[in-house]
């Protein structure tokens, strides 16, 4: 277990070592940088000193140890558009995206898992047909429309939800939150919405096709035969083996979710990462974008190593076998 | 042998039929056959024969589209075939047991075996967490786990197959059922543990009152186990019987075909005999006797009308060379197919 962990740690540090690899060629390569922050008159002497003082002109592999060690400690240096350190304008983004995220992956699994389940034990009943062409739609319809449609039908004909924006924000020491106001929480629903569907599709019908496989094994048939009922069958035998698969896929989504917030951000003016990133890339703002791009890795590194952790919670298999390496069958 | 005034188990006319595209698949056909309290009753016949679905069907778990087309069951003189799904539900592993063939796919993998077990007895019986785990405790002590205080914590990939089995049958027994459907309960195992698993069942079965209804296509399990046995033919009983005489004095060729079948020790110079052709398919079960394609002793009355189950000696069959009107003619294969 330990080793399995550690294990997981390291290539972890190799996939980050990797992403940096390429926001540093991003910093070097993409345009010169002093070019970006120097104004037109600067003379070239000026430009050249200032080289000499940022380390540019330092071998490429020293000057990424130098990136590297400064990322660990979260500096990216000044954004070129803002000329603010990039960690604290992450910082005062982060939370917008993060809440965001939250409230579309907990819509996707609630409002997915059941429908899930629901169309796999009952795969021939109108409901289960009616969700699985509803998510036919979610499935192929691109997050922009969605959002877009939303705001038309609730914003703009209802009027019952605002169409942008984070509504108003409690500051919890550095943490903006949505959560503590009426008009907070009003304006996260559209957003969540739109960035949840799509996942909520993928989670609907991944559940249902595991409920179909898991209902039809020897061991659901052995727990009728044993006279347990349904409610124990459904949810106590068939659930929990569909389990695997779906935390797999749901966390691999939450990653997904944080990264692609961009359009749903976009569209609704939520002022999170997403947002930061699209304006970063106009101004090819590139500390901004190799931060974004190494924070976005280490967020699906880290809960791909909380999926891994969780296999272990739902599969009695796995614990014993960590060691072993095979499976005794 | 003429059944006590009580029968516990009455499977009368039964009828599964599997509706499909290209019309309805008969696959038991008017199957009748009692079990006494206690008693071990075998039920034989090749891959296809309907003793599967038989069995199924008697727990109320046919698959569909398989469906209890006609007949009945009656479970201590009360019928139960049509009893609505929650009803059956309280009947099966409480009153009628049942095991599969795999055990390594019978038990859920993510549960221990002792939350598996006790699940199913907190299920039919009004006993505490602490009272259903000591029974759990005890039952698998009975069925031979070693260590079973250490056992009982452990998971299903933990155990091996015949291990397993013992489980499987721990679960199976664990309500005190009157009769245990085991359905090629020692197909999927070793055959040095196939031996133990029937013995232990059998001891088991004898020890709580329990009958068991074995099916198997393994001749030998039923010689050694069952005390009547039952031949499937095509969803048909072909012969049935107190074990010993359908051993020794088959009436149906088709039985007689199925023990020249077994390997005998003692008699090394005789050469196994095998049944020629196969058994027919469910849509083309040919007209009277469905075994007449094969059989070797066919006349012509054979193509032509049904036999019934009819007494043959200590046996009764469904063949007319047991009825006073013969076989008829004897025609030749090539004859039939002219």
């Amino acid at each position: 277990m330990l080793a399995f962990i550690l294990r997981r740690l390291l290539q972890s540090i190799a996939v980050l070592l990797t992403v940096g690899i390429v926001a540093f060629f991003l910093f070097r390569y993409v345009g010169d940088p002093i070019n970006a922050m120097v104004g037109q008159d600067t003379s070239m002497e000026e430009r050249a000193e200032l080289r000499e003082k940022l380390g540019l002109n330092d071998p490429a592999p020293l000057q990424f140890v130098r990136f590297i060690g400064n990322a660990a400690q979260g500096k990216f240096g000044l954004s070129y558009r803002t000329s603010e350190p990039v960690g604290r304008l992450i910082v005062e983004r982060l939370p917008a995206t993060l809440e965001l995220a939250l409230c579309a992956a907990i819509f996707a699994m609630v409002v997915g898992v059941p429908m899930g389940v629901y169309s796999g034990l009952y795969p021939r009943h109108w409901i289960s047909r009616v969700m699985q062409a509803v998510s036919l739609i979610g499935v192929s319809l691109p997050t922009f429309l969605i959002g877009i449609l939303l705001i038309l039908v609730f914003a703009v004909m209802l009027r019952l939800l605002p169409s942008f924006g984070r509504g108003d924000t409690v500051a919890l020491g550095g943490w903006t939150t949505n959560f503590l106001t009426v008009k907070g929480l009003q304006a996260l629903i559209l957003p969540s919405i739109t960035l949840g569907l799509f996942q909520l599709t993928l989670i609907m019908r991944l559940v249902r096709s595991e409920m179909l496989e898991v209902m039809r094994t020897d061991y659901i048939k052995f727990a009728r035969a044993r006279g347990l009922s349904d409610r124990a069958i459904n949810f106590g035998h068939a659930l929990k083996n569909t389990l695997v698969p779906v935390i797999t896929i749901a966390g691999l989504q939450l990653g997904a979710i944080i990264a692609f917030a961009i359009v749903t951000e976009t569209v609704f003016a939520w002022p999170g990462m997403g947002q930061l990133f699209i304006q970063s890339v106009q101004f090819a703002d590139i500390p901004v974008m190799a931060a974004y791009l190494l924070l976005i890795a280490f967020l699906f590194v880290a809960i791909n190593l909380v999926v891994d952790l969780l296999y272990f919670a739902v599969d009695p298999r796995l614990r014993s076998n960590v060691g072993a390496g095979k499976g005794a069958h | 042998m003429n059944a006590p005034a009580a029968p516990l188990l009455q499977v009368r006319n039964l009828r599964v039929e599997f509706p499909t595209r290209r019309g309805t698949l008969l696959a038991v056909d008017d199957v009748s056959f009692d079990i006494a309290p206690g008693e071990v009753l075998g039920v034989v016949g090749e891959s296809g024969a309907g003793k599967s679905l038989t069995g199924n069907a008697i727990i109320g778990l046919l698959e569909p589209p398989g469906r209890i087309a006609a007949g009945q069951v009656l479970l201590e003189g009360e019928r139960i075939d049509n009893l609505p799904y929650e009803r059956m539900r309280r009947i099966r592993g409480a009153k009628i047991g049942a095991i599969f063939q795999d055990p390594l796919t019978s038990l859920n993998p993510l549960y221990t075996v002792g939350r598996q077990i006790v699940e199913t007895i907190q299920t039919h019986l009004p006993l505490s967490a602490q009272a259903a785990r000591e029974r759990a405790l005890d039952l698998l002590k009975q069925v031979g786990i070693p260590a079973a205080e250490q056992r009982i914590d452990h998971y299903p990939h933990q155990f091996s197959g015949g291990m397993r089995q013992r489980v499987v049958i721990a679960l199976a027994l664990c309500a005190g059922p009157r009769l245990i459907v085991a359905d090629e309960p020692t197909t999927a195992l070793d055959v040095s543990i196939q031996a133990q698993i029937i013995a232990l069942l059998k001891r088991l079965c004898r020890e709580h009152g329990t009958a068991v209804m074995l099916v198997t296509h393994d001749m030998g399990v039923i010689a050694e186990t069952a005390d009547r046995v039952a031949v499937m033919y095509a969803g048909r009983i072909a012969e049935i019987g107190p074990v010993r005489d359908v051993i020794k004095s088959a009436a149906h060729p088709y039985t007689r075909g199925l023990m020249g079948s077994i390997p005998s020790m003692g008699v090394r110079s005789a050469r196994l005999v095998q049944i020629d052709g196969a058994m027919p398919r469910l849509t083309e079960i040919p007209r009277g006797c469905a075994f007449n394609a094969r059989c070797t002793e066919a006349g012509e009355r054979c193509f032509r009308e049904r036999p019934e189950l009819m007494a043959a000696g200590a046996t009764r069959a469904a063949c007319w060379r047991h009825d006073t009107g013969g076989v008829g003619a004897v025609r030749t294969k090539e004859a039939a197919h002219a």
